[in-house]
């Protein structure tokens, strides 16, 4: 177990693709680091420059006290589970997690006694004389986990581990892996585009874009307080609202808007931050039309567009009210929730 | 199904026996002729039904041989043939299977040049650079041997490319995974890549073996010491060997003999004989 | 040319694991090749002791000698009848094996097996049958009024080898296009037959044209095989013969290599074989091409 420390880390590709672009991170021994960006943006590349799959333009990267930027992969001491698993089909789920241990010289009763105990906390233990092809995905996602597990490596890095599998067990490993990391405190890098594993599963979370840190914090921290515009449509689901000042009426919001900080042209309100009654506190009024109701059992939300103007809002709804048949209805965001950006910079303002 | 009639179902299976009769027709001419005796022959026509001399004429060719022809009895040939014909298929593989490794799983300096050279041996049979080939192996004393008979045939472009298209298709994350397992190129090679290829290399074996076992112009031309002869080349001495009419019960006999290995290596590996064929080559 | 993305970095191994192949290329067919060019530009005299460089007279020569000239039309003769018999062969047998369902595999098993037959047994196999004294099918000739003698009239001999060299590769034809058909999705001719074509016009329209690509692969293949792998067909049964008429382009320039010891010849001989493989290895190559692009 041990801290990575990242630093002025990049990556050019030999079509001179510029992956990773002078990333500087800090890992905490045991913590568990959720990375997430839009497609294309690097986190594989990223993840792959840490596990030595892929060789490191510029920077300097180490794990623990040791700098690693020119060891093989075997020598970094780190584990990976991979998208596609990667199992070794001619193996049996027993040789696929002894495979590791073996090139590293362990003997074989150790072996024995670490597959054994792997496989029994990951519920594996009657797949181990079956080979890949005779296993479910989600059993086969297990054995790729006790694969990257069985090492008891300084760190795991995971590569959307969960993509292939169905909706419900996606959920439930999501979870099991959240209790794995707690009672194991290995350090843990863990890539997805999923909006709830990126919410729930990570002690810190890391957004990317096109190849460079947009934002690090806690997740909850990262969604109450997006810093830059592109985080701010990035995380929750549906996304934030962000709204133009131009397409505002300036004179019913005027004194709402001008307690706003300075810069400001962008507000943004997460959906359910908008609401069709008006709070008797300091807030902002828009004038809507309702495009479509979508609702979805817990929730439901409201598509509808701002009057005069292209642009969709969504707001989360209880139920689908006699107003919003109306050609225009307003709705309202209190001030204290919006977050207000400015388009140059893309940074909050406040 | 489109295809239901009766009457045209019936007149495929018609033309499908004549076609199978046709095909087989030979080499039922050849069981036939292998179990009569000499003498039938010199009465004219052939019979279609098989006589009584079978064991009489494959004990004779298989274990007495014809001193009168200078060829030893088939027995030596056809282990030499199998010498040879092993001797080829296992070169080929091997060095088929480690040039590919190279070519695909390395990155080095003249790989493009290397890649040339061999595919330049894609399709040159052996048959048209026959003299100065022969030639060579004179020059290395090579004449007369086992070295000799199947170590010029073992270059085999067709075997390194199949191998590479299949390592190809063989996904990235293999090597990721047992890069970070800990396992160095050799290790690779022999725990992943090998035990990936199994079918694809007895696919080939099945291909190679035929091609080992079949070839004829080359033993031919480098065996002079009858106890190099190989089976197929050892036949034709026998039928065009002498002046007079050549005694065609034994060479059937022998013919029998000669194909059957490859024969039934073919019959029980129909299955990979038939994928190593089609899907893999060319 | 691509390798993995991610590759091992090794200074030497590649190389060694290259060397054999590389080294046996290198020892048995570049320098044979580059020997063959060579001698190809000399002359011998009839003791061997005085050897000159005549630049490219032994190709002019070559093209003036009748005997050449005559194997090429034979070699022409050959390769052609070869490829037009057995690849029609196996497409009719194989288009009526495809529509078998419980059948197929019994009928394929029965046709696979000549591929195993070496060309020269095949060759003594039919040598054998067309015998004109104790052959089986003299024998009907003859009563169809056809007197049959390949060892004195060259257009039966080339006759009884194309049909040896046929014979044998039928089955490689057969298993070809069987896997060709196999490849057709059945909805497009059942598509067809929605359109109303009938079973002739379905396999002209549909199923041919969608078999070209195997079919031109296919040519490639049976060419060079006719031209090179039949060997022993001729060796071991008409030698040439009789009076040059089977006498095939790669079996006179083992004879004039080998027999009559005509180095500078049979080397010209050989380079101009070099030259035709590489042709049709470009020919092949398209096709190669086609297949892995996709
Ligand atoms: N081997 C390569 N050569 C050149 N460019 C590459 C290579 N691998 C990735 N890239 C490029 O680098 C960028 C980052 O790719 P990367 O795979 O890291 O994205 P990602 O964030 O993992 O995306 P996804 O969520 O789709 O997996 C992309 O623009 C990609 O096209
Ligand atoms: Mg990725």
């Amino acid at each position: 177990m041990s801290s990575i420390r990242i630093l002025n880390l990049s990556k050019v590709y030999d079509d001179s693709t510029h992956a990773v672009k002078q990333i500087n991170l800090n890992i905490d021994d045991g913590e568990f680091i959720v990375l997430v960006g839009p497609s294309g943006c690097g986190k594989s590349t990223l993840l792959r420059m840490i596990a030595g799959l892929e060789t490191i333009s510029d920077g300097e990267l180490y794990i623990g006290d040791r700098l690693v930027n020119n060891l093989e992969p075997a020598e970094r001491d780190i584990a990976m589970v991979f998208q596609n698993y990667a199992l070794y089909p001619h193996m049996t789920v027993y040789k696929n997690m002894a495979y590791g241990l073996k090139n590293r010289g362990f003997s074989a009763s150790e072996i024995e006694e670490r597959v054994q105990k792997t496989a029994k906390m990951l519920e594996i233990e009657q797949f181990l004389t079956r080979k890949p092809k005779a296993l479910s995905g989600g059993q086969r996602q297990r054995v790729a986990m006790g694969r990257a597990l069985v090492r008891e490596p300084a760190a795991f890095l995971l590569d959307e581990p969960l993509s292939n599998l169905d909706a419900k067990l996606r959920v439930q490993m999501r979870v099991e892996i959240k209790q794995l990391q707690k009672r194991l405190k290995t350090t843990s890098l863990y890539v997805t585009h999923d909006q709830l594993e990126a919410m729930t599963l990570g002690d810190r979370l890391v957004v990317l874009n096109q190849g460079q840190v947009e934002q690090v914090g806690a997740p909850l921290e990262v969604y109450n307080r997006p810093e830059t515009l592109f985080v701010a449509g990035f995380i929750g689901s549906p996304s934030m609202n962000l709204i133009d000042i131009d397409h505002l009426d300036k004179s019913i919001n005027a004194h709402a808007l001008s307690s706003l900080p300075k810069g400001t042209d962008i507000l943004g309100i997460r959906p359910d931050c908008l609401s069709s009654s008006q709070p008797n506190e300091p807030s902002i009024q828009l004038e809507c039309n309702m495009t479509l109701f979508e609702p979805s059992g817990a929730e439901s939300h409201l598509y509808m567009s701002l009057k005069d103007q292209q642009q969709i809002l969504i707001m989360r709804v209880e139920s689908l009210k006699q107003e919003f048949s109306e050609p225009y209805f307003k709705v309202y965001a209190k001030i204290k929730d919006i977050h207000p950006f400015n388009k140059l910079s893309g940074k909050r303002t406040d | 199904m489109v295809d239901n009639d009766r009457w045209g179902n019936l007149l495929a299976h018609c033309i499908l026996i004549v076609g199978v009769a046709l095909v087989v027709f030979p080499i039922y001419i050849a069981v036939i002729a292998s179990t009569h005796t000499g003498s039938t022959f010199l009465s004219g026509t052939l019979p279609l039904l098989p006589g009584k001399e079978a064991w009489t004429n494959y004990t004779t060719v298989i274990f007495e041989g014809r001193s009168r022809a200078g060829t030893p009895p088939i027995a030596q040939m056809l282990w030499n043939s199998f010498i040879m014909a092993m001797a080829i298929t296992i070169g080929k593989l091997s060095i088929s299977l480690l040039s590919a490794f190279a070519i695909v799983y390395f990155q080095f300096r003249f790989r493009l040049f290397f890649f040339w050279i061999i595919f330049l041996t894609l399709m040159l049979p052996v048959e048209v650079r026959i003299v100065p080939t022969f030639q060579v192996v004179a020059d290395l004393g090579m004449l007369n041997s086992f070295a000799g008979l199947s170590i010029p045939l073992i270059a085999s472009a067709t075997a390194t490319f199949l191998f590479r298209q299949f390592f190809m298709t063989i996904p990235e994350e293999m090597l990721e995974a047992a890069r970070v397992d800990g396992a160095g190129p050799l290790k690779f090679f022999k725990d992943i890549l090998l035990p990936l290829s199994i079918t694809n290399i007895a696919a080939l074996f099945v291909i190679m073996f035929i091609y080992g076992w079949n070839q004829y112009l080359w033993p031919l031309l480098i065996t002079t010491d009858p106890s190099y002869y190989t089976i197929v080349m050892g036949i034709q001495r026998m039928a065009t060997g002498g002046d007079s009419e050549p005694l065609w019960h034994l060479v059937m006999a022998t013919v029998v003999v000669a194909a059957l290995p490859p024969v039934l290596v073919i019959l029980f590996m129909q299955r990979l004989f038939v994928k190593g064929l089609t899907e893999t080559e060319k | 040319m691509q390798t993995k993305k991610l590759t091992f970095r090794n200074a030497w191994l590649p190389y060694l694991l290259l060397a054999p192949q590389v080294i046996i290329t290198a020892i048995f067919f570049l320098w044979p090749a580059g020997q063959a060019l060579y001698q190809s530009l000399l002359r011998q005299d009839a003791f061997g002791f005085n050897t000159t460089f005549v630049g490219l007279d032994n190709f002019t020569r070559l093209f003036q000698d009748d005997l050449y000239v005559n194997a090429l039309q034979v070699t022409l003769i050959f390769s052609v009848g070869t490829t037009l018999l057995s690849m029609s062969v196996a497409l009719l047998l194989a288009v009526l094996v495809n529509r078998m369902l419980r059948s197929r595999d019994t009928y394929t098993t029965f046709l696979v097996w000549p591929y195993a037959i070496a060309p020269a047994i095949a060759g003594i196999l039919w040598w054998f049958i067309f015998n004109p004294s104790i052959g089986i099918l003299p024998y009907f000739l003859e009563m169809l009024g056809i007197s049959w003698n390949h060892r004195s009239n060259g257009n039966q001999a080339m006759l009884l080898v194309i049909i040896a060299a046929a014979w044998k590769q039928i089955s490689y034809n057969f298993l070809f296009f069987l896997a060709g058909l196999q490849s057709i999705p059945h909805s497009l001719i059942e598509a067809a037959a929605i359109d109303g074509a009938n079973k002739f016009k379905r396999f002209w329209t549909i199923v041919f044209p969608l078999l070209s690509p195997i079919t031109f692969f296919l040519m490639v293949v049976n060419v060079v095989y006719a031209m090179f792998d039949t060997f022993g067909v001729i060796h071991a049964t008409t030698e040439g013969g009789p009076a040059q008429a089977t006498n095939i382009l790669v079996y006179k320039v083992y004879r004039d290599g080998f027999v009559s010891m005509n180095l500078g010849s049979s080397a010209a001989q050989s380079v101009i074989l070099m030259a035709i493989v590489v042709l049709l290895t470009v020919l092949q190559f398209k096709y190669i091409e086609r297949r892995v692009n996709y």
